[in-house]
């Protein structure tokens, strides 16, 4: 950026002045893996979306069970066949796919804001507060993830002043399992936030906000958040996958979303038994899985190579 | 001329390392100890010192973003409660060295530079949009600045908007932390007649912190010299540097290099600054002084007027 | 030195505390009390003398008195008795403890000892084909569901194959050393393929920087051989993150070995803490997680002075 010299003529606009957006877009573009990522990604969704046709045009109901067509082989009416239960396999992995990609979705977004709250105030603030806050981070990375998520997974709703009904239904399984996620995978965010706005908040542009009497709660929402927004499209992506895959661990076990609503995890669950009879219905859901997690990575490979100007692969 | 803020006694420590369960004995960096001066209506003061003297943490502490750990603040005549000083937030801005810090990359000239009356809930977006856009006519950049980001422009003109920003709620004093430092010179020179334009036609003032006394010989009415957190001279620019009253000013005048004069040799302040963290007692300039004898090691001297100049105050024992 | 070590340990001790009392708070949502399982199988038990047995085994004190009986008890080395396996949690503790240190440092070396070779083949030549194909390995290896990955080792290995048994660490009426290893082979190697995408990425990161300093570029100047140059002058350096992050992430180990253990019927810890949490085991679940979150904890404090110890330039203060 050449800053020398200093005339009243309009600045030419340069490369520069492309808008940071559309760089990022290009550079993004570059990176193969990410590029094929997203086409992917973008795929996997179209695929899941598709389960509503499948229902309406083709009536083929997923939780619908056949014991007069269990363990059918692909055909034309089942086209990936059926499971122990007889019902369609392939619409089964569609509406399992939306559950999971949505649980991945949720969790992340909530994680991410309680990460980038605390992030952002411990960052803020400083001194005892940072310290607090970050002490109760450590412990948190500190803690063995999963046996904990299912101790979560274990707690009995009713004891928590929720009504039987509700402790039973579908809803409580599906809410349970993004919020314990959430619960638990903030710090990567909060880290990072806190790191970005330690550096943010010495710009002369927050002091010279304060000067003119600005407080925090402005100066967070108006310099902080969209100057830390960069790393953490980045490290939300990541943590996309990450959710994807605890949801379907959780499932899988057991503890997350409750059968007969399908999610991949489950699906592997209600399949593990059946290895040796049936083993395509556990080859489908997990290869589904793996597919997903490993563009949601891509991506995020991609986003930050796109978003780091110093990055070169 | 009226009094526009004065600060009195002012001292700014900072805690040093140390505290925590194991940490060790915290210490105290002295960043300003006892600095009174005031600035009037319409006036320019230049607040002089090496790095390290503390210039721009009275400079913050002026600004509001540095509260003082001892002594007052006065804002026209009042001292700074809560009420004044929403005031004087919007009646003191600040403009800082480093254009390229200073503006915000995510937001557009036009919202950086009605930020300030943003904060305060002062008009409408609408009013505000207008207010931006007679600003930036004002110090000199194209209209269409205004929808653009601050990396389309180069440093001259990134500090005109810092200088837009800064007048956006019709401020009395402009606290300029070294505005000139970052510029190439022959940007200083248009910068500066502009802070001059300005200050008479919106009957401004400026407390100007900088390093460089040549620079303060263009724009400046008085001076005061910071040596190590404490103020040493404070004088009419033109009676400081006809006559400086203080080995440390006399000291900082000579080094500066001026054309048709050969620089005297051997006038050079010797030493280093000494760290604010153990400040020498007495005076702190005695370890460096070529006057000094033994009353400035024991005692601190005063500020007080010199010989036969009521209005140039020095802080020495031996003053001129 | 003495100083740190002393307040990270004292730090240790005080969230294994603070943490015994939050698994112990959560352990008290999960369904039902000892109670209640006492009286599952009695239907003619009357509500005045379940009444009696909560005062007896005093589930109806609140929470903060229960948990300090329970520490007391704790601290005197009393942990209580497993409702599922009829002994002490600490008789049911130990062979699982010995049971997962096998698979885990069993997967450990063997994802180190891959990582480190594929991490710096990739970094000689960053960008190339082999990396490429090295990089999208380590992609793999992070994406994929440990617990399908079990399941298709399963279904390849012992279901069509028959190369390894599927599960147990033994075959009845065996238990030689080799029937044992035969069953350890394919969860350490699940568990090792699980982890060595990460630590790759890790290598590779860090031979990669270090590549590129100046006292790297000075050797290879000097005429010093490509071997002895990525050996000798590089990878050293960048041994440090690496051992750093390695020693962070065996506490992450744990949440792979608890699947894994799941998967292939082995009795470890992850399985014990699985199966005490579905079998509303109370005691054993509550113990076997907090030693979860030691390993935890002690690999994180494992980690810290690792790092003050390889990297001289760190004052630990």
């Amino acid at each position: 950026m050449s800053a020398t010299t200093d005339t009243e003529i309009v600045a030419p606009r340069t490369e520069a002045a492309v808008g940071v957006w559309r760089l990022r877009w290009r550079r993004f573009r570059g990176h193969a893996g990410g590029m094929a990522a997203l086409v992917v990604l973008v795929l996997l969704v179209l695929f899941t979306l598709a389960a509503w046709p499948m229902q309406h045009f083709l009536g083929i109901d997923p939780n619908a069970t056949d014991l007069f067509a269990r363990f059918e082989p692909p055909g034309p009416v089942h086209w990936l066949g059926t499971d122990d239960a007889g019902r369609d396999v392939l619409v089964r992995l569609m509406v399992g796919g939306q559950m999971s990609l949505l649980v991945g979705l949720l969790a992340t977004v909530i994680g991410g804001v309680l990460g980038l709250f605390i992030g952002i105030v411990a960052g803020y603030f400083g001194g005892r507060v940072d310290a607090v806050l970050m002490r109760f981070t450590d412990g948190m990375i500190a803690l063995p993830l999963l046996p904990l998520l299912i101790v979560f997974g274990a707690i009995d709703l009713t004891k928590l002043g929720f009504s039987q009904d509700f402790a039973r239904s579908g809803a409580a399984g599906f809410w349970r399992i993004i919020i314990i996620i959430a619960i638990v995978d903030w710090t990567a965010i909060a880290r990072l936030v806190r790191a970005a706005t330690l550096a943010i908040k010495e710009r002369d542009y927050v002091r010279s906000a304060k000067a003119s009497g600005a407080g925090a709660g402005y100066v967070m929402a108006s310099h902080i958040l969209p100057n830390v927004a960069t790393p953490i499209i980045v490290a939300f992506t990541l943590t996309v996958g990450r959710v994807i895959l605890l949801e379907s661990v959780l499932s899988f076990l057991g503890f997350g979303i409750v059968p007969p609503t399908p999610s991949w995890g489950n699906m592997l669950n209600n399949a593990q038994e059946l290895v040796t009879t049936a083993p395509a219905l556990a080859v489908y859901p997990g290869l589904l899985i793996f597919i997903t997690v490993i563009a949601v990575n891509f991506l995020g490979d991609g986003l930050q190579h796109a978003f780091d100007p110093r990055s070169q692969r | 001329m009226s009094e526009l803020v004065a600060l009195e006694g002012i001292g700014v420590r900072f805690p040093v390392g140390g505290g925590g369960l194991f940490g060790g004995r915290r210490r105290y960096l002295t960043a300003a100890a006892d600095v009174s001066f005031g600035i009037a209506e319409g006036e320019t003061l230049a607040l002089v010192g090496e790095s390290g003297s503390g210039k721009s943490t009275l400079g913050n502490v002026v600004a509001g973003l540095q509260v003082p750990s001892a002594g007052a603040l006065r804002f026209r005549g009042q001292a700074m409660d809560r009420a004044v000083w929403k005031q004087a937030r919007a009646a003191i801005q600040m403009v800082f060295q480093d254009p390229f810090g200073a503006l915000d990359p995510r937001m557009p000239v036009s919202a950086l530079i009605a930020e300030p009356l943003r904060i305060q809930g002062t008009g409408s977006p609408a009013a505000r949009r207008a207010r931006a856009a007679e600003l930036v006519a004002q110090v000199g950049l194209p209209v269409d600045a205004l929808n653009r980001y601050p990396h389309e422009f180069s440093g001259g003109q990134r500090q005109r908007i810092a200088i837009a920003r800064a007048l956006a709620p019709r401020p009395a004093l402009i606290v300029a932390d070294e505005p000139l430092s970052a510029l190439d010179v022959s940007i200083q020179s248009q910068i500066l007649n502009l802070m001059k334009e300005l200050q008479e036609r919106h009957h401004l003032s400026y407390l100007f912190i900088s390093h460089d006394l040549a620079v303060v010989n263009h724009l400046v009415d008085r001076v005061a010299v910071l040596y190590l957190g404490r103020l040493v001279e404070l004088a009419e620019r033109a009676s400081l540097f006809a006559k400086p009253s203080h080995p440390y000013t006399r000291a900082l005048l000579e080094s500066v290099p001026r054309i048709g004069r050969r620089r005297q040799r051997g006038r050079t302040i010797a030493g280093e600054m000494p760290s604010p963290l153990a400040p020498p007692p007495g005076c702190v300039f005695h370890p460096r002084c070529p006057k000094a004898e033994d009353v400035c090691r024991r005692e601190v001297p005063r500020l007080d007027p010199a010989p036969g100049r009521p209005a140039h105050l020095a802080a020495c024992h031996f003053r001129e | 030195m003495a100083a740190f070590i002393l307040r990270r340990v004292v730090q240790t001790l005080l969230v294994l505390l603070v943490m015994s009392f939050v698994i112990y708070a959560l352990i008290g949502l999960m369904p039902g009390d000892p109670v209640d399982m006492m009286i599952a199988g009695n239907p003619g038990a009357t509500p005045e003398v379940v009444a009696a047995l909560r005062k007896i085994y005093g589930a109806d004190q609140p929470l903060m008195v229960r948990y300090w009986h329970w520490l007391s008890d704790a601290l005197r080395g009393d942990f209580g008795f497993s409702r599922t396996h009829s002994q002490p949690v600490l008789e049911v503790l130990a062979p699982a403890l010995w049971q997962t240190c096998q698979l885990m440092i069993g997967s450990f070396v063997v994802s180190v000892i891959l990582s480190f070779a594929l991490g710096i083949v990739a970094a000689l030549r960053p960008g190339g084909w082999v990396d490429g194909l090295i990089s999208l390995c380590a992609f793999a290896g992070i994406s994929v569901p440990v617990f399908w990955l079990a399941l298709m080792m399963i279904l390849v290995f012992a279901v069509e194959l028959h190369w390894f048994p599927a599960s147990g660490i033994a075959n009845v009426g065996d238990g030689g050393l080799r029937d044992r290893l035969m069953h350890l082979v394919m969860p350490i190697t699940t568990l090792a393929l699980a982890n060595t995408g990460a630590f790759i990425r890790y290598v590779r990161a860090s031979m990669i920087e270090v590549m590129r300093m100046d006292h790297v570029r000075t050797a290879r100047a000097k005429g010093a051989g490509e071997g002895r140059v990525v050996l000798i002058h590089a990878f050293r350096n960048a041994l440090i993150p690496v051992v750093t992050i390695m020693a962070l992430s065996f506490g992450v180990l744990f949440n792979g070995a608890l699947l894994t253990e799941t998967m292939f019927a082995q009795p470890g810890m992850g399985k014990m803490i699985y199966d005490s949490i579905q079998g509303n085991d109370y005691n054993l679940a509550l113990v076997g997680l907090l030693f979860a979150t030691l390993v935890t904890l002690l690999s994180n404090l494992a980690a810290d002075l690792a790092y003050g110890w390889l990297d001289p330039r760190i004052a630990l203060a």
